[in-house]
């Protein structure tokens, strides 16, 4: 994903999709394309750009554009502007649609239909895409498509977007037009329409009401299956329990699914990693590839499977509508620290790594409540902070039974994860009462779309866009990143008869003796210092740093056991508290910093949250050390 | 009924009570939440309906309009003006 400009050399002609947000726009773009698409960056703003192809055997081809889900093409939120601004053809970068398709949902005409008017206002030949025909089919809602078309003067074309075949109606409609006469008589018609057409919007909801009216689709009957899970789940004590066990659920199968594809990943970057080696007679570049390359890379796609299972969950909840359900059940705790629902989903998806959570909070239009979302969001302990917890409370946590028969070692891994929860809604708060905008309501207007299946061909398509979105950050950013971390851990090499662990010569063994002064006022001794340097690839790597900085061969299967004892022996409870504190709160990771910054064009928001969150840490892990210490732990 | 001397609005009404949009709030109107709120279907003689309130206050609340369902805060809600159905 990037945020450069877009040239297109391509001179097919551009359809593009507009509908309301919940019509089901997607998922007729997913079935028209196939999984030819390009996500990328709208040129300067950060709204996804969806672009994909109808490729037809006489060798046309046609470009389509899915457009951001808007209710109106009044330019307020940055999704309304960009959808403005394409379908007038004053984007940057952006080509002028030739015709756009105008997805409505046909069990909400009433509301739907003024979008298609506002754009037929622009003078823009349009097409109706009548979407969720068989529900409004299901619900008595007839619609006669040639009189509708005819009482708005454009072509209406029936979809089911959830169906394979739901779209070949306007699929052919599309390359028939194209084949005819390049779009002209849509062209011709919209111009013909234009002239006529009244200016104010005011009149659209007269108009709209004359043609239901006209076309006998005046009753209004909601969907009675969604009215009746909505008792239940949107019920005040109900539907807390339902979100309660939801979450539980979706956790612990992110935790006990992830568990093999992990090892295996770890496996197979440890084998190749030996294979490599013995291939490489060269130390330094064996270094470099295995240590470097192979180990950091390693290391960062080893969270692929559990931000996978996460996203899974969370397209599942999206595409079924329950989604917005949880963020409605949870605005007012939302609300109380200063934020809204619609923070909830990127939080959630935190709980695997940041970077996605971050990227996430694009869905939130109001410019405050995303900064101070992304501020929080790697409070929310991600998946690499594990390996670290585990080794440390292994280390120095009796497995003790306690109340209810939970363990001592799991009620401490749970505090850590309600620590962060805790400092996020700490941190949250601070800004609602220190910042005169904190102190403002701000809407929350969210829409409960009815639940829908989500279907296989929208989840598959949308999990593999994710996928493709982590593994380019890793080839990218975390590459570049791990490379020069493996560098100053690397250089300058220590001369023959050098006393210590190679790394103590470094640069990271020179800044880790350097930061040691800072760091020894909460607990930290040197060695760890040094450690907390290559961790800033990916935080579970400090694991294999302390490994080498006391000098244990790491490709042992055993090296983990074995440090643990160490470290037990090592270090006092005060310090491995301190430590475990401090991966609460600290800002270890350098890709989520890289994130933020290009997610909020600038480095002042980076700037903030690193020096918030140092913050933060030193004061909650000097705490955690002097209290531990005074009573004699 | 007398809605111009005692307007009523719509964070009062009860849970599934029937109702009807009057209008957004006119000294609202400066803002864009109240634009906002037209856009997505709150517009004169529209049918609304509290489907259910959050506990302790009502905020948020999910509201009926049309057929479709959004859910406002008390703030929103406050701004539209509304006439109950008998």
């Amino acid at each position: 994903m990037q945020t450069s400009p877009i040239h297109f050399v391509d001179s097919s002609p551009l359809v593009a999709l507009i509908g309301n947000p919940n019509c089901g726009k997607t998922a007729i773009f997913n079935l028209l394309t196939g999984s030819h698409q390009k996500v990328a960056n709208y040129s300067g703003v950060t709204v996804e750009r969806k672009e994909g192809k109808i490729t037809q055997d006489a060798g046309t081809s046609l470009r389509i554009l899915d457009l951001p889900g808007v209710y109106s093409l009044y330019p307020r939120s940055l999704d309304e502007r960009v959808t403005h601004d394409v379908l007038k053809g004053i984007a940057a970068g952006e080509k002028k649609p030739d015709v756009a398709v105008c997805v409505v949902d046909a069990t909400n005409l009433r509301r739907t239909l003024r979008l298609a008017l506002a754009v037929q206002r622009l003078g823009v030949p349009c097409v109706l895409a009548l979407n969720m025909c068989d529900l409004a089919q299901k619900r008595g809602i007839h619609i006669d498509p040639q009189a509708l078309s005819a009482a708005l003067e454009m072509p209406v074309i029936s979809t089911i977007g959830i169906e394979p075949q739901g779209v070949q109606a306007l699929k052919a409609f599309l390359v028939d037009e194209l084949n005819k006469d390049h779009f002209q008589s849509l062209v011709e018609q919209s111009q013909e329409v234009h002239k006529k057409l009244h200016i104010s919007a005011q009149k659209d909801t007269d108009k709209i009401q004359a043609i239901l009216s006209q076309l006998g689709l005046d009753e209004l009957t909601p969907d009675p299956i969604s009215d009746r899970i909505d008792q239940w789940v949107l019920h005040p004590i109900w539907g807390s329990l339902i979100l309660g066990c939801v979450l539980f659920v979706v956790f612990q199968s992110v935790f006990v699914l992830a568990n093999a594809p992990m090892q295996l990943i770890k496996d197979l970057s440890t084998a190749s990693g030996e294979f490599l080696g013995a291939f490489v007679p060269i130390e330094l570049l064996r270094s470099l590839l295995v240590d470097g390359l192979i180990a950091g890379v390693g290391g960062v796609l080893v969270f692929l499977p559990q931000i996978l299972i996460l996203f899974f969950f969370i397209l599942i909840l999206e595409e079924s509508g329950y989604l917005p359900r949880a963020a409605y059940l949870l605005d007012r705790m939302m609300g109380s620290v200063g934020l809204s629902g619609r923070s909830f989903i990127p939080l959630l998806s935190s709980f695997a790594c940041a970077i996605p959570g971050i990227m996430a909070t694009r869905t939130i239009s109001n410019t405050r409540d995303r900064w101070v979302t992304i501020l929080i969001s790697p409070l929310m302990t991600c998946s690499a902070r594990l390996p670290v917890y585990t080794l440390l409370i292994s280390s120095f946590i009796a497995e003790r039974s306690m109340v209810l028969g939970m363990s001592l070692r799991g009620l401490v891994l749970f505090g850590l994860y309600a620590l962060g929860i805790l400092g996020a809604m700490l941190v949250a708060w601070l800004l609602k009462i220190l910042t005169q905008e904190g102190q403002l309501v701000r809407p929350l207007m969210m829409e409960l779309p009815n639940y829908h299946w989500p279907t296989v061909h929208n989840v598959g398509i949308g999990l593999w866009q994710r996928a493709k979105i982590f593994l380019n950050r890793v080839g990218g950013v975390i590459l570049i990143l791990t490379l020069a971390l493996w560098f100053l851990a690397t250089f300058p090499i220590p001369p023959e008869g050098f006393e210590g662990v190679p790394i103590e010569h470094s640069f990271a063994g020179y800044i880790g003796h350097a930061l040691s002064h800072v760091f020894e006022p909460i607990g930290f001794n040197w060695q760890i210092s040094v450690a907390l340097i290559p961790g800033m690839a990916a935080r579970e790597v400090v694991v294999g740093a302390l490994g080498t900085v006391y000098a244990i061969a790491s490709n042992t299967s055993n090296a983990s056991t074995e440090l643990g004892s160490l470290l037990a022996n090592t270090w006092s409870l005060p310090t491995a508290l301190s430590l475990l504190v401090w991966f609460v709160f600290a800002p270890q990771c350098l890709s989520t910093i890289a994130t933020v910054k290009r997610e909020t064009g600038g480095w002042k928001l980076p700037s903030i949250m690193l020096a918030y969150l140092f913050g933060l840490a030193y004061l909650a892990s000097w705490l955690t050390y002097h209290v531990s210490l005074s009573l004699g732990w | 009924m007398s809605e111009s001397s005692n307007p009523q609005f719509l964070d009062r009404l009860g849970a599934k009570k029937p109702a009807r949009v009057v209008r957004v709030n006119a000294l609202a109107h400066a803002l864009p939440v109240a634009r906002q709120l037209e856009e997505i279907g709150f517009i004169p003689g529209e049918r609304v309906q509290v489907l259910s309130k959050a506990l302790f206050g009502g905020d948020p609340m999910v509201v009926r309009v049309g057929v479709s369902t959004f859910a406002l805060r008390r703030a929103e809600a406050q701004l539209i003006e509304i006439a109950p159905e008998h």
